[in-house]
């Protein structure tokens, strides 16, 4: 049952001398086992696919991924650079490996959960079994099937009913070694009246080029509020694709912050299901990239009941000979009437090679709805440029700033303000940089 | 103040410009010495805004004849940002919104930008923040407004102070104001004139260009130039700016 027959030969070379964990939670294991099954019989898509028409995969193909062989041992000074002071807990894997001397919950409120995965599943299995594997959709997702099919370690967040916390929780993804796979899985529960901030972060020491295969899932209660931010800024040459599945219940709260700097190839799934009336998402996203960079967004807002509220603002700024592609959907099914949707989505282009496809889909089959939608591809405005000038600031100087300006829009609302000093100092000096 | 010993600040030699492809400015002379106020009137579609837009170097408007010296360089040999280094600032009648970038950052940008210019070392942050609040007294304006994004939100009285606080940053040779004046109430107008009084020396010099008359009751001009057809048609005293409150600009196309 749990061997490995990959109908694809890419997909057999990742599952390769893969040995599926006996654990004892019967459940846990059934998932594993479904989600091999459907590893083997997907393939790898191609751009004949619809959802990757724009995204071709196969410089990823080209490199032989394994999961990493050795545990690199770092030392706090090598990723202290990355670290959010005011995070009362930070969970550190390094190459996709739980690193535990890195790791800190001290500062924790008691009840709230912050483990890795793994320790996790010995004492609160009963509280993951109805979310873990059960909202990120692995029957036809060959990348979250492959996950779910390694599911063994990541990072398992548990905020209990009424539990408040305002300080955000890190979970820090850092990678190290050439060729190196990692299938990095989070969960976060948010019982009713809860609230909490995660930050998931993904970085790389020096410039090998790794594999992160990412699922996360996002369970937000009745009247719960989760603020998500998702930091990619791996290393240029890496390869990480990523699902995130949020499933919203009765007048639950979910902002979610997704910055993409990194990666030679990055695919971000993100998919949010209103499962109850009433709820608020605010959905950001900026893609910064330049040189062969490709960044891929699909977002999918599913409001499956009524009275939902989504704004969704998406930024993409491509220099130099990058890709950026955006698919954003809004599905307003039938009955999920007073749906207020609305999705903004920006691209900068500063090069003649850069590259962007846009693709907002609308899909309503209620009638009394409000959804809308803007999509806009262009140079920076030329009258904010002159005045910039009539100041006395050079040509590139004004460009640059305006660049800076775009992104920082995006960033100066994520709820972290280290993060935020952080990335718009990164943001500045890749700015300048193209000048 | 008139000094004919002074030097020239601004020489315009049958100026001519286009804009959208139309011609609107069409032979304009105007000569500006140090310590000199000018006003230039005019009746909507006179070319006076297009005049200013012209001198500072807005990409839309194409300078199709005549010359220019902006303190004996020629200024069309000058890029937007190198006319305001050497001195030239204009005024904007609406000023641009740049979300995301904040007052205070561009506003030293620019300031850091000029003292650059002048061969003089850069403030820092904390030393400009100090610099700053000082000239925002002078224009009545709230720190608050250095943490906000550059005129984002700001009402039209707030925009021209603004606009203000950056000709008292930049201390330019020759300030263009393009209808400061428009959009303000009287307490504002009254607090932006004050400014530029103050912001007034012998060594530097103000042209005013608006449409009425009411600005010139706070800025005593020294000049008063009426344009029409996008030339000045007539030059006189402060005393030609009552009689064109009092008698509208028909009187002077008449004359």
């Amino acid at each position: 049952m749990n061997a490995i027959t990959a109908q694809h030969p890419y997909i057999e070379s990742l599952l390769k001398g893969y040995e599926m964990p006996r654990s004892g939670i019967s459940w846990l294991n059934q998932r594993r086992s479904r989600a091999l099954e459907r590893a083997n019989a997907l393939t790898v898509p191609t751009t004949r696919d619809e959802e990757w028409r724009f995204t071709d995969v196969a410089p990823l193909t080209k490199v032989n991924f394994r999961p990493a062989a050795d545990v690199v041992r770092l030392a706090m000074s090598d990723i202290s650079g990355y670290v959010i002071p005011e995070a009362p807990a930070r969970l550190v894997f390094v190459d996709g490996l739980f690193a535990p001397e890195l790791s800190d919950h001290a500062g924790l409120p008691s009840g709230v959960v912050v483990s890795n995965l793994a320790a996790a599943l010995g004492v609160h299995a009963a509280v993951m079994e109805p979310h873990l594997a059960r909202h990120a959709e692995y029957e036809r997702e060959v990348f979250t099937a492959l996950n779910t099919a390694r599911l063994r370690d990541g990072a398992f967040v548990w905020m209990p009913r009424n539990q408040k916390c305002a300080a955000p929780v890190q979970l820090l993804f850092v990678a190290t070694q050439a060729e190196a796979a990692a299938y990095p899985r989070c969960l976060v529960i948010a019982e009713a009246g809860s609230e909490c901030t995660v930050v998931e972060d993904y970085v790389s020491l020096g410039d090998a080029i790794h594999f992160n295969d990412a699922v996360t899932e996002v369970v937000v209660g009745e009247g719960a509020r989760v603020r998500h931010v998702r930091v990619q800024r791996e290393a240029e040459g890496a390869f990480h694709i990523a699902a995130c599945a949020a499933s919203l219940a009765k007048d639950a709260r979910y902002a979610s912050h997704t910055v993409t700097l990194g990666a030679r190839l990055s695919r971000l799934n993100l998919g949010i299901v209103q499962h109850g009336d009433g709820v608020e998402v605010e959905l950001d996203g900026l893609a910064l990239i330049a040189g062969r960079q490709l960044a891929d967004t699909h977002s999918l807002v599913d409001h499956a009941r009524p009275h939902g509220r989504c704004r969704q603002v998406h930024k993409c700024i491509v220099d130099g000979g990058a890709h950026a592609v955006f698919n954003g959907k809004i599905l307003v099914r039938p009955g999920a009437q007073l749906t207020d949707s609305s999705q903004q989505s920006r691209s900068l282009l500063l090069s003649d090679r850069a590259h962007v496809d846009m693709k907002p889909q609308l899909e309503i089959f209620a009638d009394d709805v409000k959804c809308a939608h803007g999509a806009a591809i262009g140079q920076l405005d030329a009258e904010q440029l002159f005045y910039l000038k009539s100041r006395g600031l050079s040509d590139s100087r004004a460009r640059n700033l305006l660049t800076y300006a775009f992104a920082a829009e995006v960033i100066d609302r994520i709820p972290v303000p280290s993060l935020v000093e952080r990335l718009k100092q990164t943001v500045l000096v890749r700015t300048q940089a193209v000048a | 103040m008139i000094r004919k010993d002074a030097r020239v600040l601004l020489e315009v030699q049958g100026l001519c410009a286009k804009v959208g492809g139309a011609d609107i400015v069409k032979g304009l002379d105007l000569v500006v010495r140090a310590g000199e106020v000018h006003a230039i009137m005019g009746p909507n579609g006179s070319g006076k805004s297009t005049f200013a837009k012209a001198l500072a170097g807005h990409p839309a408007y194409e300078v199709t004849g005549g010359t220019v010296t902006f303190d004996g360089k020629n200024l069309f040999e000058m890029t937007p940002e190198v006319r305001a280094r050497a001195g030239l600032f204009l005024g904007f009648q609406y000023p641009v919104e740049i979300p995301g970038v904040s007052n205070s950052a561009f506003l030293r940008l620019a300031y850091n930008t000029m003292r650059a210019a002048r061969g003089r070392d850069e403030l820092d942050p904390l030393e400009f923040d100090d610099y700053v609040r000082e000239k925002m007294k002078l224009l009545e304006m709230d720190a608050a407004f250095l943490d906000r994004s550059v005129n984002e939100g700001f009402s039209g009285g707030e925009k021209k102070r603004n606009e203000i606080l950056q000709m008292a940053l930049l201390e330019p040779r020759l300030a263009i104001l393009d209808e400061t004046d428009s959009g303000l109430d009287i307490d504002a107008l009254r607090v932006v004139a004050t400014g530029v009084n103050r912001l007034a020396t012998s060594d530097n010099a103000v042209v005013l260009v608006t449409h009425y008359q009411r600005m010139l009751n706070y800025i005593v001009p020294d000049y008063v130039h009426v344009m029409g057809g996008g030339r000045i048609i007539r030059t006189g005293g402060k005393v030609l700016a009552e009689e064109l409150e009092s008698r509208g600009y028909d009187w002077v196309k008449a004359a």
